[in-house]
């Protein structure tokens, strides 16, 4: 009796588990691990993947990504571009409406993105309309918000300059950042706008819940244009910190898909799990940077030495289980258009790679009396002491001495954003948007996450050549000879490893469709 | 009794001080800041984020405002959680916190205390050995193994609970990290209290009430456990500080938003606000569970007076 009484209280209190455990209800409830809370629900405060899963949900930015990841029309139904390919005109889907039915209309495109560059905001994501004249100034503090080139022909249309004709241009539109906000919610609620109740969205979902490190809940927008097609009631965005609970989770069907693994246990995961385990490429490089202004690694010779003494398929194999794939280039595998250039020694065998480095070592000076000595930074991660453990192995036959050195993760960015001193340090970059140039940018003379302080005329006039060229192709190609100097020549940065994604998906979910970008916006997803 | 107390809470308040004040200064010690991240920011937008959240103001200026702040019960914005105010954060996690260890807390010390009495009752018997089996073995593995046990078993296995989540506090969310909190404090209770028991029944006034003819149930509840307890409630207070303010292993473990998880991870994101608020709460707790021992002394021990 009392545990029936139990029982039932638990039903009536408890709202995501108790409906998928009983059934009871015929609304159909997707529970989605997401390896951590986002830091906000603020279109213009986001800056980690985690937050895009839910924004992507919640909001619609002028163009979206579909269940391949492809840009699609989103709130803009369509688009012109100028002669010049500067002046975009984006026409906006007709009746949209906010999730408080009000019109979603061409000003509040204009509101947004002035709160997006206002330094006011602090927004960490401004640069992505960076391309916009007047943007960079804005945020700098030397313009007024309003003086951004935007503005709102009629309700239905949005107008937008550009500096220069930007081919990235739409994919930018895909993120979180240039999504709209409603004026008339934040006019009215100031930063309570994005509280639970409060938050007023575009997207395929509202939001109902946030209750920090336990669940994030949302619900289908009637309001929204394709409401009839979205199969999913309610998702529940559940932070899964802990990944060998998050696979009880997902085990126990307490969670139907999740964005990470314990990958160490990979092969016993295939043996339970089969096919969903879900692995393939992801946009983004797992590097190491020398520190390119300091002796002796100035000298390009040696950090291509050093560079190809590293067995990455070991790494890739032993370290990573095969979660990750070995990398000799900068930009990784899977955009389109972009002609790949790999270091010279990516094709030859890992003992001939060695011979080379050996003898170049040997040239410069360097053996048992005089050792090279180097040390790596890395931040603490588990698999990121592997890494570096193992390459220090590696490197040890070859009379490098090198020695490793651990600090957590604010300390390492610290240490490499203040310019601080250090041999060699390890970093990662993950793709904001598909192309070549937000990889290769960081090689940039000045750029702030160039950790390598690599400087080189040649890269940087390739680069603005890029930027200035006059069509998609010219552009890949300066891109990619760019690419061949600072990374496979020079090895601004050493690629070490492309990233893969590795996600639980549940047989139960329709619609999943692995994609470089791993973007799975719920809309197009349904649940047997 | 009243005076004592006023004046141990009056003098708490330049305790807290110092407690704000040194680790306000040790947080900013510690190299790196919020905003350095993998992906690192632009410096006009990092000068940006630093302004609005005054980091950009000399240290002993963000000291002040920060103090001045905190006398008003304002903790400041989360600064990588900056939908919330440190205070929303401990809004929602404290309470869930207090749920999980005061249950922890409350089952350990009956349940320990019910099982060192029953072995200093039955002192080198086989009964002794199991309770000091079980209690040796409580307190030596770790939660972070216990936990994992749990949701394997009584989970996955048998299905009885939920792997994690809080699941808006139902009473099947809660068994594993309540059990979990509760097996080291409840091994220690009952080693303290076996101890303290044995002690207590030798003593003088235990052998004169024996002598009087009391009743076993007279000597041992009424008489010895009343010496015995002081060692429990010596221990119980700081414990009841540290449980009640969460602990990050279990939350992280069993998924519970709680406020264990902010400590770490607020000194780990250099989220100084937050680190704060938690010092802050630390303190708190353990002042006042402090002043709760010495008042409970007095009440256990007549020798114990602070007029």
């Amino acid at each position: 009796m009392v545990f029936q009484f139990k029982i039932r209280s638990w039903l009536a209190g408890c709202s995501m588990l108790a409906m998928t455990a009983t059934g009871a209800f015929a609304e159909v409830v997707y529970n989605r691990g997401n390896s951590a809370d986002p830091e906000s629900l603020d279109p213009h405060k986001t800056s980690t993947t985690y937050e895009a899963n839910i924004l992507r949900d919640l909001f619609m930015g002028l163009m979206v990504q579909d269940a391949k990841a492809e840009v699609q029309p989103g709130a803009a139904e369509s688009y012109t571009v100028s002669a010049d390919g500067k002046t975009w005109t984006f026409k906006l889907r007709e009746g949209a409406l906010w999730s408080d039915g009000q019109p979603v209309t061409a000003d509040d495109f204009v509101f947004s993105w002035r709160r997006l560059v206002d330094p006011a905001t602090a927004s960490e994501y401004a640069y992505m309309l960076a391309p916009v004249v007047n943007a960079e100034d804005i945020t700098a503090g030397k313009m007024k918000p309003d003086q951004l080139a935007v503005k709102a022909i009629g309700p239905g249309t949005f107008e937008v300059t550009l500096k220069a004709p930007t081919p990235y241009f739409l994919e930018m539109l895909t993120h979180q950042a240039t999504y709209p906000v409603s004026k008339a919610s934040i006019d009215k609620l100031g930063a309570d706008f994005v509280k639970p109740g409060n938050l007023v969205s575009n997207g395929a979902f509202v939001l109902k819940e946030f209750v920090p490190n336990d669940h994030i809940k949302l619900a289908r927008n009637d309001k929204f244009y394709d409401a009839a097609n979205v199969r999913i009631d309610t998702v529940n965005f559940i932070p899964t910190e802990d990944r060998s609970t998050a696979v009880k989770r997902f085990e126990a069907g307490e969670i139907d898909s999740n964005d990470d693994l314990p990958t160490e246990q990979l092969a016993d995961l295939r043996a339970k799990f089969g096919d969903q385990i879900r692995i393939g490429p992801y946009l983004g490089t797992y590097y190491y940077a020398f520190k390119t202004d300091k002796k002796p690694w100035d000298n390009v010779k040696l950090r291509a030495a050093v560079s190809q003494a590293i067995d990455r398929d070991y790494l890739a194999e032993k370290v990573w289980q095969n979660t990750m794939i070995p990398a000799y280039s900068f930009v990784p595998p899977g955009i389109a258009g972009y002609g790949m250039r790999t270091t010279d020694y990516a094709g030859k065998s890992q003992l001939d790679r060695e011979d080379e480095a050996r003898k170049v070592l040997a040239e410069l000076g360097y053996g048992p009396d005089k050792p090279l000595k180097m040390e790596i930074r890395f931040n603490t991660s588990e698999n990121h002491k592997n890494t570096a453990v193992a390459i220090q192995e590696q490197l040890k036959p070859l009379g490098i001495d090198v020695t490793l050195v651990n600090t957590d993760t604010k300390t390492h960015y610290g240490l490499l954003e203040q310019r601080g001193d250090f041999d060699i340090a390890r970093a990662g970059w993950i793709a904001d948007y598909k192309d070549p140039e937000n990889f290769l940018a960081l090689c940039k003379t000045g750029t702030g996450n160039n950790y390598a302080l690599y400087s080189n005329k040649d890269y940087d006039d390739l680069m603005a050549k890029a930027a200035a060229a006059a069509t998609p192709g010219d552009r890949m190609k300066a891109l990619s000879d760019a690419e061949a100097i600072g990374v496979a020549r020079d090895h601004c940065v050493v690629p070490l490893l492309y990233y893969s994604y590795h996600n639980l998906v549940s047989n139960k979910l329709r619609g999943w469709e692995d994609n470089v970008m791993d973007v799975h916006p719920t809309r197009f997803l349904s649940k047997e | 009794m009243l005076r004592y107390v006023l004046r141990r809470l009056l003098t708490a308040i330049p305790t807290l001080f110092v407690i704000v004040t040194i680790s306000f200064f040790l947080m900013r010690a510690a190299p790196g800041g919020p905003f350095n991240q993998e992906k690192g920011l632009n410096p006009v937008i990092k000068a940006n984020l630093e302004r609005v959240f005054h980091l950009d103001q000399p240290l002993w200026k963000q000291y002040l405002l920060y103090l001045n702040n905190l006398i008003h019960g304002d903790f400041g914005p989360s600064y990588n959680l900056p939908d919330f105010t440190v205070a929303e954060l401990f809004a929602d996690s404290l309470p869930i916190s207090i749920q999980l260890g005061g249950s922890a807390l409350v089952l350990a010390l009956l349940l320990g205390g019910i099982l060192g009495i029953i072995a200093a009752l039955h002192q080198n018997k086989p009964a002794d050995y199991a309770v000091i089996a079980t209690a040796t073995a409580g307190s030596t593995v770790p939660t972070f193994v216990i936990a994992p046990l749990f949701q394997l078993f009584f989970a996955l296995t048998l299905k009885w609970f939920p792997v994690g989540g809080w699941g808006d506090g139902a009473l099947v969310n809660k068994v594993g990290p309540v059990l979990t909190l509760m097996l080291p404090q409840l091994a220690i209770v009952a080693r303290l209290m076996r101890g303290s028991m044995i002690e207590s029944l030798r003593s003088h006034h235990i052998r004169t009430a024996r002598a009087l003819g009391l009743s076993d149930y007279s000597v041992v509840i009424r008489h010895a456990l009343r010496g015995a307890l002081l060692p429990i409630i010596s221990y119980a207070g700081p414990a009841a500080a540290a449980l009640l303010t969460g602990s990050i292993i279990v939350e992280t473990i069993f998924s519970i938003p709680g406020v264990g998880r902010y400590f770490v991870e607020g000194a780990l994101n250099r989220d100084y606000t937050l680190v704060m608020g938690t010092v802050v709460v630390i303190a708190v707790f353990t002042i006042v569970f402090n002043l709760i021992v010495d008042i409970l002394y007095a009440v256990v021990d007549p020798r114990v007076r602070y007029d």
